[in-house]
This record gives C-alpha cells, sequence and structure tokens, in this order.
C-alpha cells in the first residue's frame, strides 16, 4: 500500500522496506512466525515475461470468430476405464471444506459445472453440498486423510494424491481453532477449536516404489473405472514427474511456488518453491523423455489468473490449467463492496490474506455462519461460470491468432519472452533473437 | 466357502468378485497369497475371509464389515483407512498398521512394526506383542492396546487415542504422557481385550494420552512444534 510521504528526503531501505521492519515488529511482538493465506506475494518471473508470436506470413491464421479452436481436455487416458473429458482446460483446484466454506464449496462446484470443468475437494472431505454440485468432482487423498472413506472414494469422478502444494512444498496443513466448527470437527475426527496441523507425510507409504502400490490399492478399491492423479508442488520438478509417471499416475498436477493456500507459514510460502513457469518445461521434458507427453496429463497452477495464462501453460506443455485464488476472486473474495469490513480487520480490499482467521466479510474463507450466510451460491456460482468463460475465450483468441485449431496445438514455438529470466525458464528465445538462455545457437 | 487360488488367479479378478454387489457367497478362502500386495482391499459387505499365507501392502485396506483373518504375516499398512468390521493377523505386522483407520477392530496376535495406528481416527487395535516407534502418531480417535513393549515415541502429537500398554514404554512423544487409570477405563480395556480374545489383566496396563499442551499455538511450547 502507497501513502504519500510527508518529507521526501525521507528514504525508505531497499533492504529493511516497511513491510520487513512491521514484520520484526511483529515477531518481537508475539514470539511467532506470520500464518497466512493467498500464495506468494513476492515478484518471480512469471506468464507475463511471455509473448505469442501471432500469425502473419509464415504462419496462417485462423479466423477469429468463424474457424473452430477446440478446447475440450480427456484427463486419465493411460489407465482409468472412465477418464474425464473436461470442456474448458480450466480446472478447480482442491480447497478444503474447512478452509472454505460450504457455500463457496458448492459455489465452486456450481461454477464449474456450468461450463463443464471439474473441481476439487481438499484437506476435510467430500461435503453433500460440493458432491451434488459438481458434475465432475476430484477427490483428493492427503496425507491427513481427514474424512477419508471408501465410500466418498467411489462416489468420485477422479482421485487426486496430493504429495504436496506450490506454496508449500514438504509442508503440511493448519486450520486454526478459529475454523475448527462443529461440523468440520466432526468431519476431521478432531476435538472443536483446536489448532490443527495436518501431515506434510503420507502416514502409509514413503518412497515412490511404496507409492506405485498405493496407487494399485487406489485402483483395485474403485475397480480401475476411474484416473489417479499425483500432486507435487515445483521443487525438484524433472524428477518428480518421472517418478510420479513411474508410480503409475495418469495425470500429474503441478503447482508452482506462486500457488495459493488456506493457511501456512508466510517464510514458507515466500522462499520454497520455484516458479510456475520455470517448472512446466521441467515436466515437459519429463513426460516427452518417458514417452508419455500428453498421455500422461499435466494440469498446471500456481498464479494462473487469465486465458493468456491458460495459452502460455498449454504452449509450454500442460494440458490443463487449475485455479484457486482467481476462483476465490471470481466468487466475490476481495470485492471492493466490502471495504469497510476488510479495514475494520486491519486489512483492505485487494489485501486481504488472512484466510487463517476465519473472518473473511465475503463468506468464503469461514466457517462463520453469519458470514457464510452472505454468500449466495448460485449467484457466485454463476461469477465464477463467467469468469471461466472469458478465460476460455481469451485463450481461444490467442490459439487462435497464432493459427491453433485446438488450444493444444500451441507450443513453445510460439513464444518468446521479454527478459533473460524468462527465456532461461521457460526455454524459449529472448524477443527479437534465437537465443535461448542455456542452448547453443 | 469360495476359494481363490492367488497361484493362478489373479487378483484384479478377486478383488472384482469381492466387490460385486449381491455376493452370495459369505465365506471364502485365499490361498496361496505369496505376499502379493492390495488383497482384499475395498470389500464391503460382511464376508468372512481367510487368507492363507502371507501378504503384501494394504491388505484389507478401507475394509467394511468383513471379517478377515491373515493366516501369516502382513506387509505395509494392513487394514488401513478400515471403517469397520474386523482384521486379524496370526503372525507379525509390518509398518503403519492400521493407519488413518476410522473404526473396527483390528487384532495383531504377533508384533506390530513402526507407526503402528499412525494418524488413526476411531479404530480398535490390539496387539499381542510389542509395537514399534512412533505408534499412533497424531493418533485422533479410538484405543491402542498394547500386551507386549512400546517403541520410541509413543503417541507423538497425539490428539484423543487411548493408549493402553502391559509393558514398556521406551519413549513417550511430544504431547503425550501417562494419565491414571481409572475404573472406566480398565472397563474399557477388559471390553477390547475380551473382543480381541485375550485374557490379560486389565489392570496390569497403564493408561497413556494427550496432556493437549500442543491443542493450540502457544509461544512457550514453540520447541515442540
Ligand atoms: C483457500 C485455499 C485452500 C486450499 N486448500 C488446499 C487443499 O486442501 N489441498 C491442496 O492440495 N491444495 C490446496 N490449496 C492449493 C490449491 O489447490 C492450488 O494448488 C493453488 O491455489 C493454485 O494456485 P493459485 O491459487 O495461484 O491458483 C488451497 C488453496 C487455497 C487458496
Amino acid at each position: 500500500m502507497t501513502d504519500t510521504v510527508f518529507n521526501p528526503a525521507l528514504r525508505e531501505s531497499a533492504t529493511f522496506g516497511r513491510d520487513v521492519i512491521a514484520e520484526i515488529q511483529r515477531a518481537a511482538d508475539t514470539g511467532i512466525y506470520d500464518i497466512r493465506g493467498w500464495g506468494a506475494k513476492r515478484k518471480v518471473p512469471h506468464f507475463d515475461d511471455l509473448l505469442f508470436l501471432g500469425a502473419s506470413m509464415s504462419r496462417y491464421p485462423l479466423e477469429g470468430y468463424r474457424e473452430k479452436c477446440g478446447t475440450e481436455v480427456t484427463l486419465g487416458t493411460r489407465y482409468a476405464k472412465k477418464p474425464i473429458v473436461i470442456d474448458t482446460p480450466v480446472t478447480i483446484a482442491g480447497m478444503s471444506f474447512g478452509a472454505l466454506s460450504a457455500q463457496a464449496k458448492e459455489a465452486l462446484g456450481r461454477g464449474a459445472s456450468e461450463v463443464g470443468t471439474s473441481t476439487t475437494t481438499g484437506d476435510g472431505g467430500m461435503t453433500a453440498e460440493e458432491r451434488g454440485q459438481s458434475s465432475k468432482l476430484v477427490y483428493q487423498y492427503l496425507p491427513s486423510r481427514y474424512g477419508m472413506n471408501p465410500d466418498d472414494l467411489r462416489k468420485a469422478d477422479a482421485i487426486e494424491v496430493v504429495l504436496g502444494q506450490g506454496a508449500k512444498p514438504g509442508g503440511g496443513g493448519m486450520l486454526l481453532g478459529q475454523k475448527i466448527s462443529d461440523r468440520v470437527a466432526a468431519m476431521r475426527t478432531l476435538p472443536k477449536g483446536i489448532d490443527q496441523r495436518s501431515a506434510c507425510r503420507h502416514p502409509d507409504w514413503t518412497g515412490p516404489d511404496d507409492l506405485a502400490i498405493k496407487i494399485a490399492e487406489l485402483r483395485e478399491i474403485t475397480d480401475w473405472q476411474v484416473p489417479i492423479y499425483i500432486k507435487v508442488g515445483a521443487t525438484r520438478t524433472y524428477y518428480d514427474v518421472k517418478l510420479a509417471v513411474k508410480a503409475g499416475a495418469d495425470v500429474v498436477v503441478l503447482d508452482g511456488m506462486q500457488g495459493g493456500t488456506a493457511a501456512t507459514q508466510d517464510v514458507f510460502i515466500e522462499h520454497v518453491g520455484i516458479p510456475t513457469m520455470a517448472a512446466i518445461p521441467q515436466a515437459t521434458q519429463a513426460l516427452q523423455e518417458m514417452g508419455v507427453h500428453r498421455e500422461v496429463q499435466l494440469i498446471v497452477s500456481g498464479g494462473i489468473r487469465n486465458g493468456a495464462d491458460v495459452a502460455k501453460a498449454i504452449a509450454l506443455g500442460a494440458d490443463a490449467v487449475a485455479i484457486g485464488t482467481a476462483a476465490l476472486i471470481a466468487l466475490g473474495d476481495n470485492h471492493p463492496r466490502f471495504e469497510e469490513e476488510y479495514r475494520k480487520i486491519g486489512s483492505a480490499a485487494g489485501f486481504y490474506d488472512d484466510f487463517q482467521e476465519g473472518k473473511c466479510p465475503a463468506g468464503i474463507s469461514t466457517q462463520d455462519p453469519a458470514l457464510s450466510q452472505r454468500l449466495d451460491p448460485v449467484a457466485a456460482g454463476k461469477r465464477l461460470a463467467n469468469y471461466l468463460r472469458v478465460m476460455t475465450l481469451e485463450a481461444q483468441t490467442l490459439a487462435r491468432a497464432c493459427g491453433k485449431s485446438h488450444l493444444h496445438n500451441l507450443e513453445p514455438e510460439d513464444l518468446v519472452a521479454l527478459n533473460v529470466e524468462a527465456a532461461a525458464m521457460a526455454r524459449v528465445p529472448l524477443a527479437g533473437t534465437n537465443w535461448v538462455p542455456g542452448q547453443a545457437y | 466357502m469360495t476359494t481363490y487360488d492367488l497361484s493362478t488367479d489373479s487378483l484384479r479378478a478377486l478383488n472384482q468378485a469381492l466387490h460385486e454387489e449381491e455376493i452370495s457367497a459369505r465365506e471364502w478362502r485365499i490361498t496361496h497369497p505369496d505376499g502379493a500386495h492390495n488383497i482384499a482391499c475395498g470389500v464391503n459387505d460382511a464376508l468372512c475371509i481367510d487368507i492363507d499365507g502371507h501378504v503384501g501392502y494394504y491388505c484389507a485396506g478401507m475394509n467394511q464389515k468383513a471379517q478377515i483373518t491373515i493366516h501369516g504375516n502382513a506387509g505395509v499398512g494392513v487394514a488401513e483407512n478400515m471403517m469397520s468390521g474386523c482384521v486379524r493377523i496370526k503372525g507379525d505386522a509390518s509398518q503403519s498398521a492400521g493407519a488413518t483407520a476410522h473404526g473396527g477392530l483390528l487384532v495383531i496376535e504377533g508384533n506390530a512394526s513402526a507407526r503402528c495406528g499412525i494418524s488413526m481416527k476411531g479404530v480398535d487395535i490390539v496387539v499381542k506383542g510389542n509395537i514399534g516407534p512412533m505408534s499412533a502418531f497424531m493418533g485422533q480417535a479410538g484405543n491402542l492396546v498394547v500386551c507386549g513393549d512400546a517403541g520410541e515415541a509413543l503417541g507423538d502429537s497425539l490428539y484423543e487415542v487411548h493408549i493402553y500398554v502391559k509393558g514398556e514404554v521406551a519413549s513417550l512423544g511430544a504431547d503425550c504422557v501417562q494419565k491414571e487409570m481409572r475404573q472406566e477405563h480398565v472397563d474399557e480395556l477388559a471390553q477390547l481385550l475380551s473382543r480381541a480374545g485375550l485374557d490379560d489383566d486389565p489392570a496390569s496396563f497403564k493408561r497413556y494420552g494427550s496432556a493437549r499442551e500442543l491443542y493450540n499455538f502457544k509461544v512457550d511450547n514453540a520447541t515442540a512444534y
């Protein structure tokens, strides 16, 4: 937040900025690390650093409004008897009931279903509202196994084994006492009001060889019907993707460091993991080397905001993307109409990230019945559907301009980078040159 | 009695048969398991299943209603996430026996390895022998009864599991403490032992549970997080 400094001669330190000073003061006051929601707030190389090379003489564009540009994606073609077909490559990422209100979960299901895409449960089990309103629901299988049961497993359209999240690769979940209501406590078999920590490791397998047996178990229980995804936070992505494929994944979900969270230590959010854009080429390379690119699908998340991000992620090798933060914003999170209330809890519209406190004025990241009731799942679902449509249209616009009749025909060759960092990470040439850092001319 | 011979029949065919909606055969015998993984996982019917030999990982995983007896040793994660029914292991169990299980009864007549009852959520586990380190880690609900000794860090970060140990405890994990054995606990334990078919004297056990000091973040507990 900027405000006017009364004396222009005062110089703010680049090293000890006001936010840094405030954090030192906060740490000294409380003796505990800062826990918050949202994703990394620091600037990292991102899709904005990439541009598309539209068609002209050497490439032939497609007619913007008339010629077809396909957007559908089939997920789980490797082993599942019933792969999931989504109409747009934008899916809704796993966000727990507990972190989010039942109304928010329902709205996510409604919005996703309206445009024919999937939504995902989270750390805390499957709610009836969510299953009821989601035509395609992915059921997360997390280290905590809160609420995990075979009945819900058999109701799922896909199973996502979560190894990590981009916001906190190597870390477990947190849900602070304010949000452990009676219903949340019962679903997780926990005492009400405690500060709950979820494990960071699965309780009954350790390495990739064990994971292969675990995945075989989930397939046996569900009679090989539904796809099994493996979700990893982006770190050693090349190796993780290879191991996920070896362990038998139908789909790899890759969450970059900008990815959102409901509650994590700020130091973790900002300092662990690699940017989404840097992770995709590593994943694509791993899949290509194993001969399974597009057979084992890649879903990418972490800071996806618009159709340009979608198109760029796909051009770098993703099959689809997932959104968390952006979906919450579409539902009404951080909306200016709550400005006054954000101020009362020490925040402001556009800055609110204290999802862990459960005081969300928009009724999204809360379990308070009065606050949650503010969110109308039908209206919020409609807003999400609108937003998903816009993203899809934007991605199609870019793909057509590059002469592609399906979003999946986008390729790295369609991209250039604005700066050396992005060129090196995305492995595309610096704009106006043939130079890809790290590769010979 | 339906018999499946895993030296000739496939595991997939067996599990599919056990998952059929209307199963007329109520008694099943599985021969030559030879350490295969994922035997009889996801059963959702009150079947009586005997497995003649050693099994690999996740045998009886997510079991609902079935009575499954393993006449041998069990690999990692036996009866993981069980919901109901009963799983009995005549031999020893490897790591993470009964992990995250929500209900039912798991009886291990031999010893259990590390992480027995890790993250358990309501299951009752009775072990006739010893259990390994880190058992009942983050255990949320249910009972863990050990007639032998318990390894290091028993009940670390425990929530509401009741732990009863007859022998020695190598060490207790963070926030796990010995607690008074009141009459209600003697009664509860007597019932658990009798359901497991054991005749140990409940009065000879000690009880352990959560001190509940780590339930809410407190600066003073920073070293324990
Ligand atoms: C409120 C909230 C709750 C979340 N809960 C979970 C969860 O339960 N399980 C999980 O795997 N990821 C969870 N995530 C992470 C998302 O699944 C996803 O990886 C991330 O939000 C993607 O990045 P984006 O927010 O920039 O779109 C959560 C994210 C948010 C914002």
